[in-house]
């Protein structure tokens, strides 16, 4: 785009993830914490025991704190497209419509109505009526959430859809397709059971306050043995649809993969890099090594990246400038094939405005060749198809690395609850404590991941963020996006006085 | 018939009226809900093609003349 103002690009850049992290803050512990009461509550309704009872009301009642304040939050995302991105916005429409029509369907008929049941209908209906109104809270929350993870593994991976040069939209042509992809599905499995580890550390965090103060000890244990066990499960889960989302990558996004990794130079058994410090000053094509100390573990990357020990894994150099030994075609070679789209479909455009039928359709012939290149006919330069490499590498080790200490966690808390020293052991109290703060840290480098290693692209290889942008002042963005930080802390500091004090006053009848 | 319906509301009239926390949350939600679509939507976050043109045909052409414009090269 000859007049793009980069600033414009990156404050609306910074103002979409600014919404999307603050939104992430309440989702997660809301598809986690909906399970984990109706877990306590099924316990509750097993065993007749009123302490279930008091202590699934006081884990429903911080449920509902998080919910109230991140309902919505989302909505300002979807205002967000409709003035920042316009031009994205017009041409997802026909993709987009259909999943969050699909969400707000969900949302107002499974939460909507069971939410009322589930705070409203203790002593009001029947036991087995609330258990079940409070399983449909926690389904239809995370059946929501499919939707949009839909929506967001679309601009990965975009399947099941045609681009109609008439309209400029992209159309879908494949529901199943788009909802069925495997990228869908590992985004669904891998985000929704990331929220139950997360559901899983706040119940850890303030009963191991509790605790440590030697305050509601007998609900503190009981909700310790439930959550760890779920915690645990879920960390499993995590991991299994962590190494799903990653082998995706590497088929879908290789140059995501490769930023994860830090890998410049593709390799035969890859090896994985455990931990590292970055070269700041590395640049594609250079000489210079892209790590000031790394940890490697052989091979491994090749396994994970392809399921094939010893299997190449192209690195940043060979997907920017190509590797013909390998047959990877470089960002340059698709650049040529995609500025020959962009070319083609003004040709077109013109065709049509001057009503000249045969020169429109050998047009569109030639740009339906090539469409698949499109966006890459609007990059500068190859380079600016690599994401920032520190950013997403350091996000991607902070996360595996946080993740895979969760389990050992969960797992030294049941060690000591059944030891019946759980409430002793004043080293493991504070871990327990901070446990929460540091699921929430690997929540949002997920989304770091995910999001800042698919740059340049609003959806992959097709459109450039730089051209979903809409041409706006870049003062306004600005404006708007202060008033959003503004708003966002001052809800956040609401959301946390209530928690405070509902967790300072406890359950009831405990 | 009116009698499920008279439950219903009973169920929601009695759990509003004795919310405790959620009375709050209530009034956070409205007041959030309130500046996002009355002073927000409506004076920051207009839609820039429904508010540009006037018809899809016209909305198209403008995205297309977008699409349509070639990258400055920068060797």
């Amino acid at each position: 785009m000859v007049d793009v103002d980069l600033s414009l690009v990156n404050w609306s850049r910074a103002q979409f993830a600014l919404t999307a992290m603050y939104h992430w803050i309440f989702v997660p512990l809301t598809l986690g914490l909906s399970f984990l009461c109706a877990m306590f509550e099924s316990i509750y309704v097993r065993t007749g025991d009123e302490k279930w009872k008091a202590l699934t009301r006081f884990w429903m009642t911080l449920f509902g704190i998080n919910f109230a304040i991140g309902v919505a939050t989302g909505i300002i995302l979807e205002f967000q497209f409709g003035t920042n991105w316009s031009n994205y916005s017009w041409m997802v429409g026909d993709i987009f419509g259909a999943p969050l029509a699909i969400e707000g369907i969900f949302a107002f008929f499974l939460e909507a109505t069971f939410f009322a049941v589930m705070f409203f209908g203790w002593n009001r209906v029947s036991k087995g009526f609330h258990l079940f109104s409070t399983w449909m809270v926690a389904i239809g929350s995370n059946l929501s959430a499919l939707w949009i993870l839909v929506a967001n593994a679309w601009m990965q991976n975009p399947v099941g859809m045609a681009f109609n040069p008439e309209t400029a939209r992209f159309e879908m042509e494949n529901f199943w397709a788009v909802l069925f992809s495997p990228v869908a599905m590992s985004k669904f499995t891998h985000a929704t059971s990331s929220g139950f580890l997360l559901a899983s550390l706040f119940v850890i965090t303030i009963s191991s306050w509790y605790l440590l103060k030697g305050r509601h000890m007998e609900m503190a244990k009981k909700s310790i043995v439930v959550a760890s066990v779920f915690g645990l499960l879920a960390s499993a889960y995590v991991g299994f649809t962590g190494d799903e989302a990653a082998f995706e990558n590497a088929q879908k996004q290789p140059m995501k993969l490769a930023a994860f990794e830090g890998l410049y130079k593709g390799e035969q058994n890859a090896g994985l890099v455990a931990a590292g410090i970055i070269n700041s000053a590395k640049k594609p094509g250079d000489s210079q090594s892209p790590f000031l100390f790394e940890v490697k573990l052989p091979g491994l990357l090749s396994l994970l990246a392809n399921r094939a020990p010893g299997s190449f894994v192209p690195g940043i150099d060979d997907l920017v400038y190509g590797n013909k030994e390998q047959k990877v075609m470089g960002v340059a070679e698709k650049m040529k094939l995609g500025q020959q789209a962009v070319a083609d479909l003004a040709t077109f455009k013109q065709a049509r405005k001057d009503k000249n039928e045969n020169a429109a359709k050998d047009a569109l012939a030639r740009f339906t060749a090539n469409r698949e290149f499109l966006g890459y006919g609007y990059l500068s330069t190859p380079e600016e198809a690599v994401p920032p490499v520190s950013t997403v590498f350091y996000s991607f080790h902070i996360m595996v690395i946080l993740g895979s200490f969760f389990p050992v966690l969960f797992l030294a808390y049941l060690f000591y609850t059944f030891k019946g020293r759980i409430a002793e052991v004043r080293w493991l109290l504070p871990v327990g404590i901070s446990s929460y703060f540091l699921g929430l840290v690997a929540q949002q480098m997920g989304w770091i991941v995910a999001e800042v290693g698919r740059q340049p692209w609003a959806i992959q290889g097709l459109l450039p963020v730089k051209v979903a942008t809409t041409n706006l002042a870049v003062g306004h963005v600005q404006a708007t996006f202060f008033m959003f930080l503004g708003l966002f802390t001052l809800l956040l500091i609401a959301e946390i006085k209530i928690m405070l004090k509902q967790i300072s006053i406890g359950p009831e009848g405990l | 018939m009116s009698q499920p319906i008279t439950k219903v509301f009973a169920l929601y009239q009695n759990g509003f009226k004795a919310m405790t926390v959620g009375r709050t949350l209530w009034k956070i939600i409205l007041i959030k809900l309130l500046i996002m679509f009355a002073v927000l939507k409506l004076f920051f976050f207009p839609n820039y093609l429904n508010t540009h043109f006037q018809t899809d045909e016209q909305r198209a052409d403008h995205v297309l003349e977008q699409l349509a414009r070639p990258s400055v090269q920068n060797h």
